[in-house]
């Protein structure tokens, strides 16, 4: 997020999309809550009516996949209004010219035939953002699982330029990270792209500053990602280790994920339950829980903060550090020497400029968010303030793309996946907490009444779901949070995994899999 | 367009002979705890709205005739404020008797909620007997909700409406109301269903600030009998990106409970439902507890540590040998701590000089 958390109250307008906040980030959302109780007014984009929507002053439910051409018709609504922040662009901001030349034709009657919402909902949504005093974007993953992620994501940020929502109190463009310490994967710099603390692999210093401090020559440029290696998996691809992370479940294409990891030589899989990703493993090394584990995570505003162990571990786990470290040691790659989770993230500290004013004892009490540059700092709760870290903020010009794959005569409605209250990810914690059953006791195929009946399918009845890629059976239920033709679920039980409907394309830059659109067919069961 | 509040102003005012600098807005209560002359409360909660209903807050003010209720009175330049006289400790006094005694049980276990001994330790530091004003009780027991995360224990309500007032201003949920009055009140959900079918989101934020243990939480409370003292752990809930400030709960070598942190900086005293009450997988009885490897019948088995380790390392050397460096990959995980993250991304750069790592969020 480019703004804190505690800013979440603060904004006048909050423009919401592709995020289901009151299911998937609870906390922050309640936040939300207080502006709207404090008068501001709610924008909210979502192919389905979920319980923000209920709350929003404009709802847009938009034909999922088609984000790019909704943002870029208010775009051109924010021009044509006069709305546009003139000051900061020039200020800022670069390219505006050639960006506000390219809006002129994307007229919101244009995008009211793709997103197939009203193009006077399109006004008042961009009417309502361009003359905020304080306009605050937030997204998760609705808008980043798709072909178009890059774009969309670019999309809002031209908003956020055009009218100086950035950069102050209240405001910003703000993605709500799903997992608590995804963002800290990045930061460490488990990434093909960078080194920790965002050091580019194409930077030729970088390369030779971390070639001295891993005492072995490392290649200049970026690794494949995920989604390259899982394709190239039994070709150029070899062996693989997967910590903590539930990939056959959670991955798009089942089918294709475990054809990938059953060609490996070697699969090494480190986790604290056997899941079905650790089934198909050679060796298999259990680690320490949460509760069980020092450590350190970053949240969603980029807060550095302590995990601390409670109890010790069960049977002969250990944390994952330690059994990489192991297993580096044995292969006589130096540098593994760590005694203490502590050891090993000063180490972080003092590589990472993001990190350099960090160490294990400044972050006790959570103050700090990064970059932390040097000792003196008092941390950065607030990005893009007064200066871009490049320079000036650019205005790119995209156009609308449709999704990988659209609705057709044999697959004729749209399906999108999400996440619930209840459940994380594919429940192998969740699922084991007593109670949750109670609530959640299994997966259910969301479907709006009249699709069902159109279907002849009832509330209970299970169903046939299958795409070009599979298909399964579901219990269906009958909900019109759903909008006609498009029906939801999630990926979280393994019994029903409904990734193995997913995966009709990626976004090409980020290789981010269209995990919220495919086209499905429901059928009853012969 | 609503604008941001100015900086206020700062004025001064005496409480118990100390003169006390306070801002604009704040109220008594406020501007003396900040000097530590302690005022004992009952329905206040620093999140939310002042309420007044308890009176057990009520302090003097020169000039003014009747003790107001400090939680919602506001400071006023060179107000003069008395918190502890004699008239006012008897008062307070007379008030926890009367609570006491229109409960059923007043020692209650610290597992039922983070707020859960307040009356508890005002009954014993004003050594409140409980027996005086034996009579009719308040509220309604609605144990026959079969949600297995909130206990509605409402012979121990007293009306403070703390849970109410979380659940409004808090978590914006507005699961929950008030129901008549006096001796008669409860605390319901909308039609008086379960909580199940009515709005509640379970985030326990009404279980963590009821101050007698009338809401509480059940998946702590299994370990009621458990013997050992309850140790306190701060650390940040296991789920999403919002990190939460969280307080593990533990009695000998188990975690039996979970309890917001009031001063974590993401969440200031808030959870949702998976940080509150999905904590037992920790101890379930499927985590792994050693390595398995894959053996010649194709199955997977338990092994020693050195030969897993040992079996791994030469594994990797013989794809470096065979293949060459940049056909090993390492995933780290989005979950695990900064450490494993680490250590696993300079274990694929500095083992095989490559950048042949990612993590899980591209999916
Ligand atoms: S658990 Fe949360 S949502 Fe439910 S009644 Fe209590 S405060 Fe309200
Ligand atoms: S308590 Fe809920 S909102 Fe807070 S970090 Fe955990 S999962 Fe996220
Ligand atoms: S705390 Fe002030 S009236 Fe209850």
């Amino acid at each position: 997020m480019s703004n804190p958390l505690a800013d979440m109250e603060k904004p006048d307008v909050i423009f919401a999309i592709g995020t289901n906040m009151t299911e998937c980030h609870p906390v922050a959302a309640t936040r939300l809550k207080k502006a709207i109780a404090n008068n501001a007014k709610l924008i909210v984009v979502d192919p389905r009516r979920i319980r923000l929507a209920e709350m929003a002053d404009v709802y847009l439910p938009i034909r999922v996949g088609s984000d790019v051409a909704l943002l870029l018709a208010m775009a051109h609504v924010i021009q044509r209004e006069g709305l546009l922040n003139k000051a900061f662009m020039e200020e800022r901001t670069t390219d505006a010219e050639a960006f506000l030349e390219h809006i002129k034709e994307f007229t919101p009657e244009w995008a009211a035939e793709i997103t197939e919402v009203p193009a006077k909902d399109i006004e008042q949504a961009a009417i309502w953002y361009g003359e905020a005093e304080r306009g605050s974007i937030f997204y998760t993953l609705g808008i980043t699982e798709h072909i178009c992620g890059v774009d969309n994501v670019q999309s809002l940020c031209n908003l956020a330029l055009m009218t100086g929502h950035i950069g102050r109190e209240g405001t910003g463009v703000n993605p709500m990270r799903g997992q608590n310490n995804i963002q800290g994967a990045g930061d460490c710099g488990a990434v093909p792209g960078n080194f920790p603390g965002f050091q580019a692999c194409n930077d030729p210093a970088s390369v030779e500053k971390f070639s001295k401090l891993y005492q072995t020559p490392i290649d200049a440029g970026k690794g494949i990602t995920k989604v390259t290696a899982l394709n190239e998996c039994g070709k150029s691809i070899r062996a693989m280790i997967i910590d903590g992370e539930n990939t056959v479940v959670s991955d798009p294409d089942r089918k294709h994920c475990e054809h990938a990891l059953k060609s490996l030589d070697l699969l090494v899989v480190i986790d604290i339950f056997r899941t079905e990703t650790a089934d198909l493993a050679d060796v298999v090394f259990p680690a320490t829980s949460w509760g069980e584990t020092d450590g350190v995570c970053t949240n969603t505003e980029r807060r550095v903060q302590r995990l601390r162990a409670a109890v010790p571990a069960v049977g002969e786990a250990k944390p994952d550090w330690w059994i990489v470290s192991e297993i580096a040691k044995r292969m006589g790659v130096p540098g593994f020497e760590y005694d203490s989770a502590k050891e090993v993230f000063n180490e972080l500290c003092s590589i990472s400029p993001i990190y350099n004013g960090l160490d294990w004892d400044r972050i006790d009490k959570s103050e700090y968010q990064w970059p932390v540059p040097d000792k003196d700092h008092p941390g950065t709760p607030m990005l893009h303030e007064g200066e871009f870290k490049n320079g000036r903020g650019v205005f790119k010009v995209l156009g609308y793309r449709d999704p990988a794959e659209v609705i057709d005569d044999e697959f004729p409605i749209w399906l999108t996946t999400g996440r619930r209250l209840q459940a994380y990810h594919t429940r192998t914690q969740t699922g084991r907490s007593a109670g949750i059953d109670y609530l959640l006791p299994e997966e259910l195929l969301e479907i709006h009444p009249d699709d069902a009946v159109a279907l002849n399918l009832a509330d209970g009845d299970t169903c046939k779901l299958s795409s070009r890629r599979g298909s399964l059976e579901i219990k269906v239920k009958t909900t019109d949070q759903s909008p006609r033709g498009t029906v939801f679920a999630s990926f979280s039980f393994a019994d029903v995994p409904i990734n193995i409907l997913t995966g009709s394309g990626y976004d090409p830059v980020t290789e981010t899999a269209e995990l919220k659109v495919c086209a499905v067919r429901v059928e009853t069961l012969a | 367009m609503i604008a941001l509040k100015e900086t206020p102003q700062i004025a001064t005012m005496n409480i118990d002979g100390i003169s006390v600098e306070f801002t604009e807005g704040e109220t008594v209560y406020e501007a003396a705890q900040r000097v530590q002359q302690s005022i004992p409360t009952l329905c206040y909660d620093p999140r939310l709205e002042a309420f007044g209903a308890c009176r057990l807050c009520v302090v003097e003010v020169e000039g003014i005739r009747n003790p107001v209720a400090s939680c919602t009175t506001k400071a006023t330049a060179g107000m003069v404020v008395k918190t502890k006289t004699p008239a006012i400790e008897k008062h307070r006094k007379t008030l926890l008797e009367m609570v006491a005694s229109e409960n059923r049980q007043v020692d209650v276990d610290p597992l039922r909620g983070f707020a859960s001994q307040e009356l508890t330790s005002l009954v014993v530091d004003y050594d409140a007997k409980t027996g005086r004003f034996q009579g009719k009780q308040s509220g309604k027991t609605n144990t026959d909700d079969k949600n297995p995360f909130i206990l509605r224990d409402y012979d121990n309500c007293i009306s403070c409406y703390r849970c109410v007032r979380v659940c409004a201003e808090q978590e914006g949920d507005f699961a929950i109301n008030v129901m008549n009055r006096g001796f008669e009140t409860q605390i319901i959900t909308e039609f008086g269903n379960d909580l199940r079918d009515s709005s509640c989101t379970f985030c326990g934020q009404c279980v963590q600030t009821c101050p007698t243990g009338a809401l509480a939480d059940m998946k702590a409370l299994r370990a009621a009998d458990k013997p050992g003292e309850i140790k306190k752990t701060r650390s940040i809930c296991p789920y999403c990106g919002v990190g939460c400030s969280v307080d593990i709960l533990s009695k000998g070598d188990s975690i039996v409970g979970v309890q917001p942190a009031m001063d974590g900086p993401a969440n200031e005293g808030a959870l949702c439902i998976k940080g509150q009450f999905a904590f037992d997988f920790v101890q379930h009885d499927d985590r792994l507890k050693k390595p398995l490897i894959r053996r010649d019948d194709g199955e997977l088995h338990e092994c020693e540590w050195e030969e897993a380790l040992d079996f791994t390392a030469a594994g990797f050397k013989a794809v470096r040998e065979e293949h060459d460096r940049h056909a090993i990959y390492g995933i780290a995980s989005g979950r695990a701590p900064h450490e494993a993250a680490y250590t696993m991304q300079k274990f694929i750069r500095a083992g095989f000089g490559t950048n042949q790592i990612d993590n899980c969020s591209r999916a």
